[in-house]
């Protein structure tokens, strides 16, 4: 097992990461050498989505011969497969959602595919992590990527502001996860997940210590799933990063830090889930009360999807908090609807704001169904299952996650859990209203139409969310199958 | 093998733990980002003390190897984390992070 020289089977459970890394160096070689001089750059737009779509299907083939990988470094198997073809889906679909945008602001250029590229190499690598020294890499590779797309319009002061904030609080996180596996490390003499499993089932190893570094390490990975009380990054990283990648960083990197979340707390630390878990209670209780009400109050459309992904971290935190395999399946489920609505909404909201993003008002939503029927229509479906309403993928999410809350006898956190959702239909609601209902505003009918591309990543983000909501069962019996962790 | 008259393991740590704190401390009441950004550098370097303290009471060298991933991990974050305060720096003329905050509702 312990073998010197890696092997080729290494390579293939390692191979969409190659695929993404590879690509993206090769999208900045490219860079110079490609361009009309009018700001497009299609071929790398292609190369970028040839490259994800590449690495996906090198995703689903590593699955076909699962195991460890590098001497237990990483780990093959169908929760982190779910999750490496969950991110790379997330990335594909932003491409086509981005490009409007980035032709727009005369930003399309090599560099903002081979960020997003290493990004999700990151993230990849973050689903498959068997230890704890790579998935603090996996992690960091993700999250310096992240930092510069959130200010990739130099010129823009809002887009600065929003990196320099993700910047020092991600970085501030780091902090705290790293010392708290430094300490794993002295106390379990391991940073193999499973090493550390065994140890810690053993006994033996000094509970107030113990506690204190899972503790540190919680306080990470909240931060990177933005879980109050550790959310405040999020608002103002949302709002103020280009549309697309607020769109990106509020599914993709937030998937990949659940992946991790729940592969830690229920491996490594399984053994002291009574421990962890009346913490977890709370921070789910906060982090949905903290998003939906702060939601509430919001006129600007990309600080109140914001708050709204601050609340639906609540949700899969609570599906966290239920520490069994079918929460852990919720959570997966839960994570991959929510990915597709939210690159969704992020793109319509890209599309209204128009250059510079001027019009990111909920009232420069108005008479959008009267002007542009599609980019309504869409939107109604990407809120109507951020609601949770039946017949999309919100519905069964919601679903799922109450249920295995209330398998696991977390009566109380189901009934404030269904309220809040309640609370959060309102402001969604607010905005189907304003696009169906109102006289069409300045910015709605300054619009022009939006490309093909655009066109299809809503179709496609819309389209999932039916699928999804209306047969639920492969992908959930697929999770079913993958939850179970070792 | 212990040197006779060695400084204990656990005095690295508490050291470290110090660090640490500093770090924690400096990022929440400084106010220059520049420093802010040298109190999280502190926090890594904490964290690095723990890894080779934990490493030499292991007997194991490890704990030594992920220094070295902490440091280009923290080198490249230097990188771009200097990239993203000199553009800020550059729309703001200042470096007081209280300045930072035109993102308000």
């Amino acid at each position: 097992m312990n073998s010197l020289f890696p092997t080729s089977a290494d390579f293939i459970r390692f191979a969409p990461e190659i695929v993404l890394t590879v690509v993206g160096t090769l999208l900045m070689l490219l860079e110079p050498l490609t361009g009309d001089g009018k700001g497009e750059k299609p071929q790398l737009r292609w190369l970028a989505i040839a490259g994800l779509a590449l690495a996906m299907a090198a995703a689903i083939f590593a699955y076909g011969d699962p195991g460890p990988a590098f001497n237990g470094m990483l780990l093959v198997d169908g929760f982190g497969t779910f999750f490496s073809v969950l991110v790379i889906g997330t990335g594909l679909l932003t491409v086509f959602c981005a490009q409007d945008y980035l032709i727009r602001e005369k930003q399309e250029n090599g560099e903002f595919y081979a960020l997003l590229l290493f990004s999700i190499a990151g993230q990849c690598i973050m689903a498959t992590a068997n230890e704890l020294i790579i998935l603090f890499i996996g992690l960091e590779i993700s999250s310096i990527s992240s930092y510069i797309l959130a200010g990739f319009l130099r010129e823009d002061r809002r887009s600065n502001e929003s990196a320099l904030k993700y910047f020092l609080l991600g970085s501030f996180a780091t902090g705290f996860l790293l010392y708290g596996v430094a300490w794993i490390y002295g106390l379990t003499g391991s940073t193999n997940l499973a090493t550390i499993q065994a140890t810690l089932a053993a006994g033996g190893v000094n509970p107030r210590l113990l506690a204190l570094s899972a503790a540190l390490m919680f306080v990470g990975f909240a931060f990177k799933v933005s879980a109050a009380p550790f959310q405040v990054w999020a608002p103002d990283v949302y709002q103020g990063a280009p549309s697309p990648v607020s769109a990106f960083l509020s599914a993709g990197p937030k998937a990949a830090a659940f992946a991790i979340f729940l592969r830690v707390f229920t491996t490594a630390f399984g053994s002291m889930a009574d421990r962890w878990a009346p913490v977890f209670w709370g921070s789910a209780l906060l982090t949905m009360i903290v998003g939906n009400f702060a939601a509430l109050r919001q006129d600007n459309i990309k600080r109140m999807l914001a708050y709204s992904s601050i609340a639906h971290a609540g949700y899969v935190m609570v599906a966290v908090t239920s520490h069994s395999t079918v929460g852990t399946a919720a959570a997966m489920f839960y994570l991959a609807s929510y990915a597709f609505v939210n690159v969704g909404a992020f793109a319509v909201v890209s599309y209204v704001a128009a250059k510079g993003e001027k019009h990111v008002g909920i009232g420069d939503f108005a008479g959008l169904a009267a002007r542009q029927p599609l980019a309504a229509l869409v939107m109604t479906i990407f809120f109507t299952s951020l609601i949770g309403v039946p017949l999309t993928a919100g519905f069964f999410g919601k679903f799922y996650i109450f249920k295995a809350a209330l398998d696991a006898g977390m009566v109380w956190l189901t009934v404030l859990g269904l309220l809040n959702s309640a609370v959060a239909a309102y402001y969604y609601l607010r905005v189907i209203v304003v696009m169906y209902t109102h006289e069409p505003s300045v910015a709605v009918n300054e619009l022009e139409p939006a490309s093909s591309g655009l066109q299809f990543g809503w179709v496609a983000a819309a389209a999932a969310t039916l699928a999804l909501g209306i047969f639920p069962s492969a992908l959930l019996e697929f999770a079913s199958r993958a939850a179970i962790l070792r | 093998m212990m040197l006779p008259n060695a400084v204990p393991v656990s005095w690295y740590l508490i050291l470290s733990a110090i660090l640490f704190s500093m770090g924690v401390a400096g990022f929440l009441i400084r106010r220059n980002i520049i420093t802010v950004f040298m109190c999280i550098e502190l926090m890594l370097n904490a964290v690095n003390l723990s890894f080779v303290a934990f490493s030499y009471e292991l007997k194991k060298i490890d704990g030594q190897l992920f220094t070295f991933f902490v440091m280009v991990v923290a080198a490249a974050e230097a990188a771009v984390g200097l990239a993203i305060i000199l553009t800020v720096f550059r729309h703001r003329m200042s470096l007081e992070i209280d300045d930072v905050s035109s993102l308000k509702n």
